[in-house]
């Protein structure tokens, strides 16, 4: 295994993490109005993730700064080309952040705590659309020039295709928060949360089908891997096999398993996406621009030296997260303290 | 009006606007680790109080600085992706290592410390916040040293005109790392000492939770003193590096023309950039020589010795300088009042000294920003002192998406601003003592290590 492709697996690993744990939470985040009929609900569902959304989101940063010390010449010219996008998602999220400790501290059902309540969810519900639709463009390739610049429009990143990835993003989100929920609440809110989640579920699987549909007819560069070894069709194989355990375990086994299953499809349905790609990491419609994990990596030293770094990061990391979820393990409470 | 100069005044903005937020983070963490410290030791329920009020104004701060802190690592992509193309190999790294060192830290144990205080055991509160306190520093090394690295570059060689890394530890521990951390952190401590010190000399003004007010009256006289002595050598030391590594910057903070020995120190002129010299000049002999180079007989280069195209923009770093050492200076000579006042045990009936305590608020947190706007004004025209122009490292993109997301942020920002003073004063003013000393006590299922 060569450093430019361990970093293409840390990377992808960061993604995933991200995905699947800030998922939820902008998952509960753009469910808040549509599941919490009653103060007392929504009091719920905002501690139901109070403890964790902060550091799920920093596997954004983290994900954001390991991109730009591995690949730079792909941080810059995907961050460049999706200008207006990224600074949406980042709006999104500031918003987001501010307002799920501000609402707490305004005035019970005063105007200022209703917007900020708005702030809260359109800002969970921003990021979880977008993310989808950048992840589609990146999949189809954007139109770079020989400075590696985006020569396209913002409105060329509206494509179909696009926004089927968006979608899809945007309702594996919704399935990680109510899956999420169904074993994090209690009562009627868990009821309907585990309702909604099903539901949820029966339309990921059709937007799921749907993108591997369009990707088959607009794309078959995807594919390519996938016919020259394979043996890789395990992955997409066993994503599907765990959606379709999520649906069964939602439906019948109400309880955690419905989360860790969704949460694992979620990671390998990106996972078949990354072996599809690879070895670019932008392509470019004009397939000589494209920047993989070669052309677009940082010197072999840096890549060794960063790759230190998170062998000696990253299991501490990941022990405090997991201390950080067992501290914080049981149903969510209305009258939880905090901020 | 072009993209360069829209991403430079976005730049400015939203760092400057982060930067609010940052310092009080670095030193209240430090501080409310010392009161777990001390609650653990001593059993003192006034520990406790402390540890808890200061936590609920520490986590106001944070969401923010949290917030606007992703724009800051977002936006070299975004803005400056030629400098991004020009860096990566270098600059990737330390952005990275703090979210993996620092950011999973300080968001997992801050979780705890705010959320988990009735879950965990006493040990774990004290750990919790030591870790919140590591967290915070660490994130400043780690960014610090990134920023250094574009001040004093060291540890690379180009190749096919990029810098490539030659030497981590040269590179992360270049010529200005060290000074230029232990210079923005201890003015991060000194800020913090100013906060605790005005919010308490508040309550005591209004006679209001005195309890907790008084220790923590103490608490940030003595810090803030403490930490603005240590400031005037880590102070010292930077300005001697930046005389060394940075001649051009230290020419115009004190707006030196002649390359001359026995170069006076400024304490106040007007530049005059046509007729290459200070229309207005209050100095005092000989005294830059000797404190930048230790001797009267050093030689200090003067801008004429420096091409006009390399000059930082002459009135604004030497004002946001000077500007900087005057209002750190005026912080501590009031906080220095204020402790001997706090020996004489006078300090609850100088109530002058503590309305100084609070009215230097806004002063301290100005001269902190003005610190950042000295260093990275005073670099200009370099986004790499030497070797990349700013003009050469903004991304190409669209007119019309930078103008937009420029007004977006002024009025985001200004929203912000507005919301954090408002729940800031609001749970400032609102705190009772008695009231959440109650609600805290009958909380929570277990009590283990009280």
């Amino acid at each position: 295994m060569d450093l430019n492709l361990i970093w293409f697996l840390l990377v992808g690993i960061l993604i995933v993490g991200y995905s699947v744990l800030d998922g939820f939470d902008l998952g509960v985040g753009s469910l808040y109005f549509f599941l919490g009929k009653t103060a007392d609900e929504k009091k719920v569902l905002t501690h139901s993730i109070d403890p964790f959304w902060h550091s799920n989101e920093v596997w954004l940063l983290t994900g954001g700064g390991a991109l730009f010390a591995a690949f730079p010449l792909v941080y810059a010219s995907a961050f460049s080309a999706f200008y207006l996008p990224l600074f949406l998602v980042l709006f999104a999220l500031i918003a987001r952040a501010v307002a799920i400790e501000y609402k707490v501290k305004a005035g019970e059902r005063s105007g200022l705590q209703k917007a900020l309540e708005i702030a809260f969810s359109l800002g969970s519900f921003l990021p979880a659309l977008l993310y989808g639709v950048a992840m589609g463009n990146v999949a189809r390739g954007i139109p770079l020039d020989g400075a590696q610049n985006y020569t396209g429009t913002f409105f060329q990143l509206l494509n179909p295709y696009a926004l089927v990835f968006g979608l899809l993003g945007l309702s594996a989100f919704l399935l990680q928060g109510s899956a999420y929920l169904g074993f994090k609440t209690e009562g009627d809110l868990q009821k309907r949360a585990q309702r909604t989640a099903l539901k949820i579920w029966l339309v990921f699987l059709i937007l799921y089908l749907g993108a591997t549909l369009f990707s088959y007819l607009s794309t078959p560069q995807l594919f390519a891997n996938y016919l020259q070894y394979p043996i890789l069709l395990l992955i997409p194989a066993l994503s599907w096999l765990l959606t379709l355990l999520t649906g069964h375990l939602l439906r019948y086994k109400p309880g955690s398993k419905g989360f860790l299953a969704s949460s694992a499809a979620l990671g390998l349905m990106i996972l078949t996406l990354a072996v599809g790609m690879f070895p670019n990491l932008l392509p470019a419609t004009n397939p000589n621009g494209s920047l993989n994990i070669y052309n677009a990596a940082s010197s072999p030293l840096t890549l060794k030296i960063m790759l230190i770094v998170v062998c000696i990061g990253l299991p501490f990391v990941l022990l405090y997260t997991v201390y950080l979820y067992y501290v914080f393990h049981g149903k969510a409470k209305a009258d939880a303290g905090g901020y | 009006m072009d993209v360069l100069l829209l991403s430079r005044i976005q730049f400015a903005l939203t760092a400057g606007f982060h930067y609010i937020y940052v310092p009080l983070t670095i030193g209240l963490s430090v501080l409310i680790f010392l009161m777990e410290l001390r609650r653990h030791q001593t059993k003192r329920v006034v520990y406790d109080q402390m540890s808890r009020f200061w936590t609920k104004l520490l986590a106001i701060n944070f969401v923010i600085g949290v917030a606007t802190g992703i724009t800051m690592e977002f936006q070299f992509g975004t803005n400056w992706a030629n400098y991004s193309r020009f860096v990566g190999d270098i600059f990737g790294a330390p952005l990275a290592a703090e979210g993996i060192f620092a950011f999973f830290l300080e968001s997992a144990f801050i979780a705890l410390m705010i959320f988990g205080k009735e879950r965990i055991s006493s040990f774990m509160r004290v750990f919790s916040s030591l870790m919140v306190a590591i967290g915070t520093n660490l994130s400043a090394f780690w960014i610090l040293a990134a920023n250094s690295w574009q001040q004093t570059p060291a540890g690379y060689q180009l190749v096919d005109g990029r810098a490539q890394l030659t030497d981590f530890a040269a590179a992360l521990f270049n010529y200005s790392t060290m000074p230029r951390f232990l210079h923005a952190v201890v003015g991060a401590y000194i800020l913090s000492g100013v906060f605790l010190a005005a919010v308490s000399a508040y309550y005591v003004l209004k006679n209001k939770n005195l309890a907790i007010a008084k220790p923590s009256l103490r608490w940030g006289l003595i810090f803030g003193v403490v930490f603005s002595v240590l400031q005037i050598f880590v102070g010292h030391w930077h300005a001697k590096e930046v005389a060394v590594y940075q001649p051009a910057k230290l020419a115009a903070f004190e707006l030196q023309w002649e390359t001359q020995t026995h170069a006076p120190l400024l304490l106040f002129a007007l530049p005059d950039k046509e007729a290459q010299s200070n229309r207005i000049e209050i100095a005092v002999p000989g005294m830059l020589s000797y404190l930048a180079f230790g001797s009267t007989e050093a030689s200090v280069t003067g801008l004429r010795d420096i091409p006009e195209d390399e000059w930082a923009p002459l009135a604004a770093s030497s004002w946001s300088f000077h500007l900087m050492v005057g209002f750190g200076c005026i912080t501590a000579v009031v906080l220095l009042i204020g402790l001997i006042q706090q020996w004489r045990g006078k300090i609850e009936l100088s109530r002058r000294v503590l309305k100084a305590c609070i009215v230097i608020v806004p002063l301290v947190y100005l001269a902190n920003e003005l610190g950042w706007m000295a260093a990275e004004v005073g670099r200009q025209p370099w986004i790499v002192q030497n070797l990349l122009r700013t003009t050469d490292a903004v991304s190409a993109v669209s007119f019309a998406h930078v103008a937009i997301v420029l007004t977006l942020f002024c009025v985001y920002y200004l929203i912000l601003f507005i919301l954090f003073l408002y729940f800031m004063m609001k749970s400032i003013r609102n705190f009772n003592l008695a009231e959440a000393s109650a609600n805290s006590g009958g909380k929570g299922k277990s009590r283990r290590g009280k």
